[in-house]
């Protein structure tokens, strides 16, 4: 219990922390928002107008104070109003976040189906044939940009093909696929390595070499021993690339007009939209820490070790 | 040092790639056939021909061209974010590993607040707000990374620090400053440089992926990143636009990617 609540202190912290950074480049920053906001329609405004909506949005008060208003609404479950939408940016944010939460299920979904298998494969074949070709494949993605991937999918099956939408402004169910396996391959040449290490290392155990002793079959043995044995590192593992998800992949969002969280950041941060960009970093932090503090209560509840120890304090 | 290219064979081949790299990026002005910069709209959108090798751009640039010139910009970007990384990085945490103290509490728990929380992020926010340039790309990935080498360092120099030469050296008498050049820093400099080398081409593509969000270098300079962004609206006319510049990163990241897995079999005292 102690332990839980310190890390839900220090999760504290670092959000304060990466909210005043953030903060503090917005404030920084060259270009005016208000000038920005106003001029965007093609009108010239007068120096007057200009002041006015500054005091109306509370820039023109000491940097200290604006970001301790903008802590008070933040606490209070308001971010502010977004400059470019007029709306609240709770409400852009959960626009968004729907977006970005289907890409990252469907994209695990595939992280799964592509790299279980293929991780498993490569390490019970360690140094044969198998093994050489996946890792050899893996090499391949985890040298090339994710976004280039994505166009030359985009080209392929969007334009030539012309299976698939090329840009899904709308969520579409045909329009998640392509930028979900852009990012399952991507993930996956980082995630195949990953469960082909913690296999291996399940492999080497001394539990391993007294079932075979014991006569028990290879299979048998992998299924109902090294599996399970295997299943909480591969949790933390992909409890971060879900994090990392839904911090919104903005740059495979971009790629395939896909309405995410990250494809708005991006916008907002051309358009100077700082409470947003504020809002959107707040909310990666948030969702991030929340995902690893998650994976870490899931290994005390699947590590019957862990449960006794946690009962006897 | 030819001891060791004649045991690792692998290794000397990948640093030739290397050299070879460095090599066109340095003469890349002189190597590419045209000017990455001049344009001429009657050449507009050509696909690969004898006289355009892979074709031009939508200002009738030669893309061949500018892919060698590109070179120049991704590895000289490259190498300033990676050394810059390791010397701030490395004097956090030699500070904190060697001094501890309040010192050492400040720095580690900036440290992890930067871990504990998705660098590519927090990095297209620093570029974008500060407004995309050469200088912008390098600090944003600056400020996001540091904090894994100061972390690695650190862990580095403590176990260091209670060695017998180490406190040898503080009884006789030794100025700090040469405990810390003659004694700590060969002990920690082989993991930095490894470290340093396998994150080249992680960098390479952060640095590509922020130049085509457009937070990055801005034209007309000729990067891959930006290139790609460019070739993109063209996706259908001109596809070669955004297929070669992606080339070009990827065979570039995979002789840095090889080189570094190479380079930490050859350092690493652990595979002795």
């Amino acid at each position: 219990m102690k332990r839980i609540l310190n890390r839900l202190m220090q999760m504290l912290v670092t959000l304060l922390g990466v909210s005043f950074i953030t903060f503090c480049l917005a404030y920084l920053a060259p270009g005016d928002p208000v000038a920005m906001l106003l001029e965007s329609a093609d009108t010239i405004v007068s120096q007057e107008v200009l002041e006015k909506t500054r005091a109306e949005l509370g820039l023109d008060k000491p940097f200290l104070v604006q970001y301790g208003n903008w802590l008070a609404g933040a606490v209070q479950g308001d971010l502010g109003m977004s400059y470019s939408a007029k709306k609240p940016v709770v409400e852009k944010l959960s626009e968004g976040f729907v977006g970005t939460l289907l890409l990252a299920f469907v994209t695990i979904i595939f992280v799964l189906i592509i790299s279980l298998p293929l991780g498993i494969w490569s390490a019970v074949k360690q140094n044969q044939l198998p093994d050489y070709v996946v890792r050899f494949f893996a090499f391949i993605g985890v040298s090339m940009p994710s976004f280039w991937l994505g166009l030359i999918l985009l080209y392929i099956f969007g334009l030539k093909l012309g299976w698939f939408p090329i840009a899904s402004s709308t969520v579409t169910a045909k329009g998640i696929v392509l930028p979900a396996i852009t990012l399952a391959i991507y993930q996956s040449t980082k995630y195949v390595r990953q469960v082909r290490t913690v296999i291996l290392d399940e492999l080497h155990q001394d539990y391993v070499i007294g079932a075979r002793a014991r006569g028990l079959s290879e299979s048998a043995i992998l299924w109902k021993h090294v599996l399970p044995n295997a299943i909480l590192p591969l949790i933390t593992l992909l409890g971060m690339s879900i994090g990392w998800l839904l911090g919104g992949v903005a740059v495979i969002e971009i790629v395939f007009s896909w309405p995410g969280i990250g494809n708005m950041a991006v916008r907002a941060i051309m358009m100077r939209d700082y409470p947003l960009i504020e809002g959107f970093v707040l909310w990666i932090a948030v969702a991030y820490m929340l995902i690893n503090f998650l994976v870490d209560l899931s290994y005390a509840w699947l590590d019957p070790k862990l449960r006794r120890g946690e009962q006897s304090d | 040092m030819i001891e060791t290219f004649k045991q690792n064979r692998l290794f000397a081949f990948y640093t030739a790639l290397v050299v070879l790299l460095v090599v066109v990026a340095i003469f890349a002005p002189q190597l590419a056939p045209q000017d990455p910069y001049d344009g001429n709209m009657r050449n507009v959108l050509q696909p690969p021909s004898e006289e355009h090798f892979l074709g031009t751009d939508k200002l009738g640039r030669d893309t061949f061209s500018r892919i060698i010139c590109g070179t120049q910009t991704s590895l000289f970007m490259t190498i300033c974010v990676v050394m810059l990384l390791a010397v701030v990085g490395g004097a956090v945490g030699v500070a904190s590993g060697y001094f501890g103290g309040k010192v050492e509490i400040i720095l580690m728990r900036i440290a992890d607040m930067m871990l504990a929380f998705p660098g590519v992020v927090l990095a297209i926010a620093i570029a974008g707000i500060l407004g995309g340039s050469v200088v912008n790309t390098i600090l944003a990935l600056l400020a996001v990374g540091w904090a894994k080498y100061a972390r690695l360092v650190r862990s580095l120099v403590i176990k260091l620090r209670n060695n017998d030469y180490i406190i040898a050296a503080q009884v006789n008498g030794t100025r700090t400053v040469n405990i810390l050049w003659r004694h700590v820093l060969p002990n920690i400099l082989p993991m930095i440089v490894i470290t340093g080398a396998m994150d080249i081409g992680t960098m390479m593509m952060e640095i590509a992926g922020l130049s085509f969000l457009g937070f990055g270098a801005q034209p007309p300079t000729p990067e891959w990143g930006l290139m790609l962004n460019e070739g993109r609206q063209y996706i259908q006319t001109a596809p070669w636009l955004m297929i070669y510049p992606g080339v070009a990163i990827f065979v570039v990241v995979a002789i840095f990617n090889l080189w570094g897995d190479a380079l930490r079999d050859v350092l690493d005292p652990r595979n002795e």
